[in-house]
């Protein structure tokens, strides 16, 4: 029968932030537990960033800017809300947040898995490079702003300026879309999308008909600097 | 006949191309226009009232630690010259290897520029900047933690409050994937950073680079000189181990030449505001102040030092140094409707120096090792230059400059270092 892990907890009353991160990136050279449990994190900025281990994270509380900012191959679950810039330039493994998100989470993100069951704020996935985000509840303006690849996915409804400038970034909205940004446009939903969008529900565990979305993408007029363009 | 001052040659050249081609001019090489400048201030060497040091002989140490405020592991350096961020895709792969070649023959640093961290820069710079910038195109932990500082960058003086975009044509298949985006798109660098918005943001900001980086690494915060006593007070109290100060002379980012200029302000006004803000904080000297733009002799050198900074940074100066707009590519630039000393559109990829471009015929032009000796010599020169004047007045270290030893020829130039004009006591506005 196998044992379960041992969980390491850490208490952020208790223990230094420092020493957190620190420890999660391994300072020792010992072998990272494979489980750690945050406790009482109280709106503490800067938790659990720049981690680069298969390692998994349960944050019990809420967090504040930066959460898991540069993750790399590590699994961070916040079970309460998040503040500025969760997962902000994540390169792999997935972030997960049970509550809300603050203004542009995932900014950046270049792989991996970014998901807020809640709603999530201004600038969601802002110039976005490769990573996967699902926002099951709704996003703020000017999400995937600059947005150059990846994916957004908005179960609820989607502010003002979605996509504004947006490069190769694929954009899903399932509710409303309150205006598009300059170069975004509406696009067929076609089968490779509908088949992405189920593989990506799936993977954040979102419990939606991607039939029922609507995909947004560039219009690729601002691509070449053109004179009209000024 | 007689020219109007109103409307010189240049003004009206250029109302005759806007009326021909419908758009603004872009160019790089930063504000041609006289300004006031380091030009417009003079040593006052030692004589009866001070004892100077012998020129050619006596010790006049040139080291500087940048980022002991909070850093770790502060980076020394042998001269107080550092190598500008500027990236690759601006840059060629043999123009980076050569600025650090160069950089690291004499002890000091280069900088990365805006699209990451190449192999050419870190294998051949003893010690890297690398740069986090509004577009983060490139931006990795790994690179965070290989680099040995950390530069955020807010603005530069050839555009403060503008962003830039490196146009389709320098945007190789090498370049794109380092940027995530397809070959031959333009690609905008936004002028707003995309995970924090003001000053206590970016605090919290500093904060998670720290944290992501042990504390080890110092962090360097870049602004273009405009509103530079409050700008240097915020990035101080925002945590910054040093402060870079862009002037307007900065040139090599390209951008509209009506941005270069008509905003910002000459480094000359800027200076003696940074260093009043840190002084007002107690940190003058604790929190390190590095200045930019139009930094081409060693008088510059020494006299930026005087006014206060701890080290100096160069960009055209060093391109110029690694080979471009000499003399025997006239013909070449001659074909591009340009001259030697006049080349300034870097960001159309056609160097012939094969500095500023992607093209691989021509970036191959540049050998790396003979434009890293250039820029050694070159840097060198800065050092034994800026030695020379601090000898003369007395000075066993660069550091020990001092506005004391300087006055100034004009009276806005007197106006802007807080020094006095030449030969009275007046320093206006004082």
């Amino acid at each position: 029968m196998a044992v379960a892990a041992e969980v390491e907890t850490v208490d952020l009353r208790e223990t230094p932030l420092r020493e957190l991160n620190r420890r999660l990136h391994g300072a020792g050279g010992d072998p990272l537990p494979p489980r750690w449990r945050v406790t009482h994190p109280d709106g503490a900025h800067a938790v659990a960033v720049g981690i680069d281990a298969p390692v998994e994270v349960d944050v019990d509380g809420h967090v504040g800017y930066y959460c898991a900012g540069m993750n790399q191959h590590a699994t961070v679950r916040v079970h309460g809300n998040a503040g500025v810039g969760l997962a902000e330039n994540i390169m792999s493994g997935t972030v997960v947040v049970d509550g809300y998100a603050g203004q542009s989470c995932a900014a950046t993100g270049r792989g991996g898995l970014v998901v807020v069951r809640g709603h999530a704020s201004a600038r969601c996935a802002i110039s976005l490079k490769g990573a996967d985000v699902v926002v099951a509840g709704d996003t703020g303006p000017m999400s995937a702003f600059m947005a150059q690849k990846g994916v957004l996915v908005v179960c609820g409804d989607a502010g003002e300026a979605l996509g504004d400038s947006l490069y190769e970034a694929h954009l899903y909205v399932r509710g409303q879309v309150r205006s598009l940004g300059a170069d975004c446009v509406e696009k067929a939903l076609r089968g490779e999308h509908v088949a992405e969008l189920e593989a990506l529900l799936a993977r954040a565990d979102v419990d939606a008909d991607p039939a029922a979305f609507r995909r947004y993408g560039s219009a690729r007029r601002l691509y070449a600097f053109d004179v009209d363009d000024a | 006949m007689r020219e109007s001052a109103t409307f010189d040659r240049a003004v009206i050249a250029e109302i005759q191309r806007a009326a021909r081609e419908g758009i603004y001019d872009i160019r790089g090489w930063g504000a041609k226009r006289r300004l006031p400048h380091f030009d417009d201030l003079l040593f006052l060497g030692a004589s009866v009232s001070r004892y100077p040091l012998e020129g050619y002989r006596e010790r006049c140490a040139t080291d500087v630690v940048l980022g002991d405020r909070f850093a770790s592991e502060p980076l020394a350096l042998q001269i107080p010259v550092t190598i500008a961020g500027m990236s690759f895709g601006a840059l060629s792969a043999p123009a980076k290897e050569a600025l650090g070649r160069g950089a690291s023959a004499v002890g000091t640093a280069t900088t990365t520029g805006d699209g990451g961290m190449t192999e050419e820069e870190r294998g051949h710079s003893d010690t890297l900047i690398y740069q986090l910038l509004p577009s983060r195109y490139g931006m990795n932990p790994d690179d965070l933690r290989r680099a040995d500082a950390i530069e955020v960058v807010i603005g530069q003086g050839a555009k403060p409050g503008g962003g830039g975009m490196l146009l389709g044509q320098k945007i190789s298949d090498r370049v794109a994937a380092m940027r995530d985006l397809p070959r031959g798109v333009d690609q905008r660098s936004a002028c707003r950073h995309p995970d924090w918005t003001g000053p206590d943001d970016l605090e919290i900001k500093l904060g998670e680079l720290r944290e992501i980086t042990d504390w080890k690494k110092p962090i360097f915060v870049k602004i273009g000189a405009s509103r530079t006593y409050y700008d240097v007070a915020l990035a101080v109290k925002a945590g910054a181990d040093v402060i870079v100060l862009d002037g307007m002379q900065g040139g090599t980012a390209a951008t509209q030449e009506v941005f270069i200029e008509h905003v910002g302000i000459p480094l000359l006004a800027a200076l003696p505001q940074a260093v009043e803000a840190l002084q007002e904080l107690g940190v003058h000297r604790k929190v390190q102040l590095v200045v930019s733009g139009g930094i081409r002799t060693g008088a510059d050198v020494a006299k930026a030092l005087a006014l206060g900074a701890d080290a100096v940074s160069i960009g055209v100066a060093a391109l110029i140094a690694l080979g471009d707009n000499a003399p025997e590519l006239a013909d070449e630039y001659a074909a591009l409707g340009s001259a030697p000393g006049f080349y300034d559109d870097w960001q159309a990829g056609r160097d012939p120096a094969g500095i500023a471009t992607q093209d691989d015929a021509l970036a191959a032009r540049l050998d790396p090792e003979l434009g890293g000796r250039r820029l050694a010599n070159f840097l060198r020169t800065l050092t034994l230059e800026t030695q020379t004047l601090a000898r003369a007045c007395g000075k066993s270290h660069v550091h020990n400059l001092e506005p004391e030893d300087l006055v100034a020829l004009t009276v806005e130039a007197a106006a802007m270092a807080r020094v006095p004009l030449a030969g009275t006591s007046w320093v206006p506005g004082t």
